[in-house]
Parts: structure tokens; C-alpha cells; sequence
């Protein structure tokens, strides 16, 4: 039981970055605003876990203008699919075992 | 347990996550079946704009007056199917509202724009085709393009929706197919396409989800 504790991330410990990530792996990119409305909660909150994955290199930015709005969209990086992935493995054995 | 119980919450809220974030739910079937019906109905005023019986072939025959488009019955039958046609977008639009509301989620966001994008795509094709259809005089081909192209359109957005859509697709391109090879029966193939199979999707969807 123990090997699979240390599988778990400790990187996807909030529910925030979670969340992130659960909407980056089944969506090509999303943009802030959308983001935002998905997890319901305040910019700055967001914008602080974003820069945490940002800086793991678990998702990319990229900065575009829409006419005159400044869009900043972000997407999943392979490296942080693969994280993300087996953070996922991890608990559900974690959880097959307790349960039995 | 306290721990087993917090990985548990973690995981359904993944999986909340990924559906509600990719795909455009508040679909309703109540609007399927309501779809459906205005269908028949159009239909219905169809066989008696042109006065014939359902089981008489040759509906697009009676389109034409010496090669030409009929200028008493032609525009009637467009502005039945024209009208037929807001009347069910609104319904779709105005259903969808509803249940979002009901379901406590955005009916306008990403996941609403890809999925009409998706549907847009081929029945713009679509229409364009069948006004190159009535240019070139091939009447009969109109009814059962609508068929095929709304097949593709729902097969095509099915991947950003609930996944049922997938089978009403598939289901409209096999009448559609049909509706070509027997072209006489158009009309009919048409009111099966867009009308029952519409109801009885939507009361799958119905009885699935809203029940």
C-alpha cells in the first residue's frame, strides 16, 4: 500500500488544481473566463493554481488578443497529462483497497 | 476512512468536471417530441396543399407545371416547411433554456458554441445544396438531402452532447438513404425522419434523464 501513496501528487492535493486539470484533459484548451465559470470561484484563487501548474509544466499558456481583449487560453502539456493520469491510478487503487 | 472518503469526493468531482466541461447537456427530450410533432403536422398540411393521399407517389411531380416550378403550390409548400422550421428552432432554443436553468448550468458557454458549430457545419452544406437541388430542377432529391445532411450534422455534434444523438444521427442518414432510393415517397420518408424518430428519441431521452 505504501508505493501507491507516494504515487499520489502531491501537486494535485487542492481540489482547485484538480479540477484544472480534469477540465484541460477533456477539453484541446480553455480560456480563463471559462475556466472561471466552470470551478465557480474568484480570480485570484485561480489565477494563483494556474501559476502553480504553470510552473510544474503541467499546462501551457498562451496569450492572444480577441479585436482589443487581451484572451489568455491554457491547455494540458503531455507531461502534465501523464501526471494527471497517474494521480487517477493511484486513488482508485487507493480506494479499491480500503474498500475491500 | 475520513481519507478514503475525500478521495472518493475527488474523483466524482473529476468526473463532473470532464463531462460538464466538454459536453453541451441541457438537452430536452420534451423538445424532441414537440419537434416531432410539428413535423407531422407540417407534413400533414403538406398532402393537402398538394391534395393527394399519403399513399400516392409522386409528390415532386406535382411540384412541376411544364418544367416548371409551380408558382401556386411551390411557395406554399416553402413557406409550410419555412415556418415548421422557426417553430422548431425556437422550440429546441427555448427548451434548452429551460432545462439549463433547471439543471443550474449555462445553456450559453464553450461547450454550446461547439456543439452548434459542429451541427452548423454540414447543414449550411446542407442548405446550399438543396438550393442547388431546386436550381437544377431535381425536386425530388430535396426531402430526403435534408434527411442526410441533418444525419451528418447530429453525427457530427454528437461528440460535444449527451451521446444518444450519435444513434438519432446514424438513424436519420439510414432514412435519408431511403428517402433517395424510393424518391416518389419523399414526403413520408421525411415525416418518419424528422417526425417520429424525433418523438420517439425524445421520449427515450425523456424517460433517461428528466424522469
Amino acid at each position: 500500500m505504501k508505493n501507491y501513496i507516494d504515487d499520489i501528487n502531491k501537486a494535485f492535493e487542492s481540489r482547485v488544481r484538480l479540477g484544472i486539470m480534469s477540465i484541460l484533459m477533456v477539453n484541446d484548451f480553455m480560456d480563463f473566463p471559462s475556466l472561471k465559470e466552470q470551478l465557480q470561484i474568484t480570480d485570484g484563487n485561480l489565477a494563483s493554481h494556474l501559476a502553480a501548474l504553470e510552473k510544474l509544466e503541467y499546462i501551457s499558456v498562451s496569450k492572444q488578443f480577441i479585436g482589443k481583449k487581451p484572451n489568455t487560453s491554457y491547455a494540458a502539456t503531455d507531461i502534465g497529462r501523464k501526471a494527471f493520469s497517474e494521480h487517477l491510478n493511484a486513488l482508485e487503487r487507493l480506494i479499491s483497497i480500503s474498500g475491500q | 476512512m475520513d481519507k478514503n472518503q475525500e478521495h472518493l469526493e475527488a474523483i466524482r468531482d473529476i468526473r463532473t468536471l470532464m463531462e460538464r466541461s466538454s459536453r453541451f447537456l441541457p438537452l430536452s427530450g420534451l423538445s424532441g417530441i414537440l419537434i416531432g410533432v410539428w413535423a407531422l403536422v407540417c407534413t400533414a398540411i403538406a398532402y393537402s396543399l398538394l391534395g393527394i393521399s399519403i399513399q400516392d407517389p409522386g409528390y415532386h411531380t406535382l411540384l412541376l407545371e411544364n418544367g416548371q416550378l409551380s408558382t401556386s403550390k411551390f411557395p406554399l409548400l416553402l413557406a409550410d416547411f419555412m415556418v415548421v422550421l422557426i417553430i422548431a428552432l425556437s422550440t429546441g432554443m427555448f427548451m434548452a433554456m429551460r432545462k439549463a436553468k433547471k439543471m443550474n448550468l449555462p445553456v450559453w458557454d464553450a461547450t454550446a458554441r461547439r456543439m452548434l458549430t459542429n451541427l452548423a457545419i454540414p447543414l449550411v452544406a446542407g442548405g446550399l445544396y438543396c438550393l442547388i437541388l431546386l436550381y437544377r430542377g431535381e425536386i425530388s432529391l430535396i426531402a430526403p438531402a435534408t434527411l442526410l445532411f441533418y444525419g451528418l450534422a447530429l453525427l457530427n455534434a454528437s461528440k460535444y452532447t449527451i451521446n444518444e444523438m450519435r444513434f438519432l444521427g446514424i438513424l436519420e442518414i439510414s432514412t435519408g438513404l431511403l428517402g433517395t432510393l424510393f424518391a416518389d415517397f419523399g414526403l413520408l420518408f421525411w415525416a418518419l425522419g424528422f417526425g417520429i424518430l424525433h418523438i420517439v428519441y425524445g421520449i427515450l431521452i425523456y424517460y433517461k434523464y428528466e424522469k
